[in-house]
């Protein structure tokens, strides 16, 4: 949605949830190692990616969001044994959902970064921030009362 | 092979029995409704209100879920304690009953259920389309029925009449049972439930919305589909919730309609029994079960095939998993589905 006021250039709006034992780690080392990835990811720190039900996802859509992303630690990592791997099950669901109602399917994803991998989370926020922009404004998906 | 009406005698009977000395306080069955093709749900304390029972090709919905209210309100009297309910269950039915008592909405030893057979549950819709005005009564057998209407008396193949839900039959087994009365009735079992599901999957997205957005903008969040379903049985539902931006009875937006569906289906997800409900109650006819379905699909597809309800121990998908499960992006690239 936030469509740039001087150059008219389109920046898509991302929400990343990031688990706070893997994914926040690695996106702090992402900062610290100065690696850049767009600033118009806004992360949201969860305590595990099981933490993430389909309806936050949803939400972010709802309030403007063009892409959502939920990085969390590896499978095996787990801080918590096994969250990651209930909320894999879950979002393979919701994907599939949500692309069986027609929503594009690059919009969602999942990665799973673990705190060492600064590398990985810059990279891929930059993919997934092209991949978003290329689609364009998530019109299927908004809701006209949370419009600016 | 007894016909429809001798069923119903013979359940009528069956209950009155219980009631009067099988340790049964309450039969939850069917009553005759405003109209012939609309039995509701009904409760009989006592043998000679059961002169109102119904059973025939209309005593489809489901009465599992009223258990959870019954039970909770016998609790509550504090009288009556250890007092068990009669519930009549079709086939498809007792995988309902089975997954209320497996989430613990319901305790065994509160409930009698006897099963009956079950000859396939018509569709009021589809006899409309077929001609019918004022449908005032109907004689039924196993494969036709005899439609006394004011637009005149027309006999009609019960396969073209029955319920979505019925042509895709679970079968004659029932998933939980204290007896059975009238078992191996014919059923219409073999359609392939998924056809709409493939249908809609081979579409391009452009058209699964157009699809979708015709279909759900008709919701007018009514809420029939969560209070018919047996798996939606929550203390506090999400939708109840005045924070939850959702419009209580009014969509205001697009955004609501969809949330509302992908919500209400994903809740429900892996414990799903297909029973069908949430589509037969629709006022506006949203082919809820084409949501559902895709979730089973998915579930199949992903982590073995599962039939929520057959067995209450068994975990649901949703509630387990597997070191080497599909990965959601490997799902995202291959375009959903199977």
């Amino acid at each position: 949605m936030p469509i740039n006021a001087e150059s008219g250039e389109f920046k898509p709006m991302i929400v990343a949830f990031c688990c706070n034992w893997c994914s926040y780690a690695g996106a702090d080392l992402a900062g610290s190692s100065r690696l850049s990835y767009p600033a118009d990811v806004k992360i949201i720190r969860v305590p595990c990616s099981c933490r993430v039900n389909p309806l936050f996802m949803l939400r972010a859509f709802q309030r403007g969001a063009d892409g959502v992303i939920m990085c969390g630690c590896h499978p095996g990592d787990c801080h918590y044994t096994s969250g990651n791997y209930f909320a894999r099950r879950r979002m393979a669901l919701l994907f599939s959902m949500l692309e069986y109602l027609g929503i594009e399917k690059g919009r969602v994803r999942v990665e799973w970064v673990s705190a060492a991998e600064g590398q990985k989370f810059a990279i891929t926020m930059n993919q997934f921030a092209e991949t978003v922009a290329a689609l364009g404004e998530c019109k299927r998906l908004e809701d006209l009362r949370c419009q600016p | 092979m007894p016909a429809v009406k001798e069923i119903q005698e013979k359940m009528r009977a069956r209950a009155g029995e219980l009631l009067r000395d099988g340790g049964v306080s309450m039969a939850l069955g069917w009553k005759r409704g405003e109209f012939c093709h609309d039995p509701e749900p009904a409760f009989f304390e006592s043998e000679a209100e059961l002169d109102n029972f119904v059973y025939d090709g209309f005593s489809s919905p489901l009465l599992s879920k009223y258990l959870i209210e019954t039970i909770r309100k016998d609790k509550q009297k504090g009288e009556g304690k250890g007092s068990k309910f009669l519930v009549f269950l079709k086939p498809c039915d007792s995988y309902g009953l089975n997954l209320l008592l497996k989430e613990h909405r319901v305790e065994r030893e509160r409930v009698y259920a006897v099963g009956v057979g079950c000859p396939g549950m018509l569709d009021v819709d589809k006899i409309r389309a077929a001609g019918v005005k004022n449908m005032r009564s109907f004689d039924e057998t196993e494969t036709e029925v005899t439609i006394h209407a004011s637009s005149g008396d027309k006999t009609l193949a019960r396969r073209d009449i029955l319920l979505e839900k019925c042509l895709v039959c679970k079968g004659p087994e029932f998933a939980v049972q204290d007896e059975v009365l009238a078992p191996g009735l014919p059923s219409f079992e073999g359609g392939d439930r998924f056809a709409g599901v493939t249908e809609l999957e081979s579409m391009s997205p452009e058209e699964r919305f157009s699809f979708w957005r015709n279909e759900l903008s008709r919701c007018i969040r009514c809420n029939a589909c969560r209070n018919a379903c047996p798996v939606c049985s929550c203390n506090k539902c999400v939708f109840d919730n005045p924070q939850s931006g959702v419009q209580a009875k009014s969509n205001a937006d697009s955004f609501e309609e969809n949330m509302f569906h992908i919500v209400r289906a994903f809740h429900v997800a892996g414990r799903c029994s297909d029973c069908g409900e949430c589509s037969r109650v629709c006022p506006q006819k949203i082919p809820l079960h084409l949501l559902n379905r895709k979730f089973i699909k998915d579930i199949n597809a992903f982590y073995g095939a599962f039939q929520a309800g057959a067995d209450a121990e068994a975990r649901a998908p949703l509630t387990n998993y597997e070191f080497g499960d599909v990965e959601p992006g490997a799902v995202v690239k291959r375009g959903g589905g199977a």
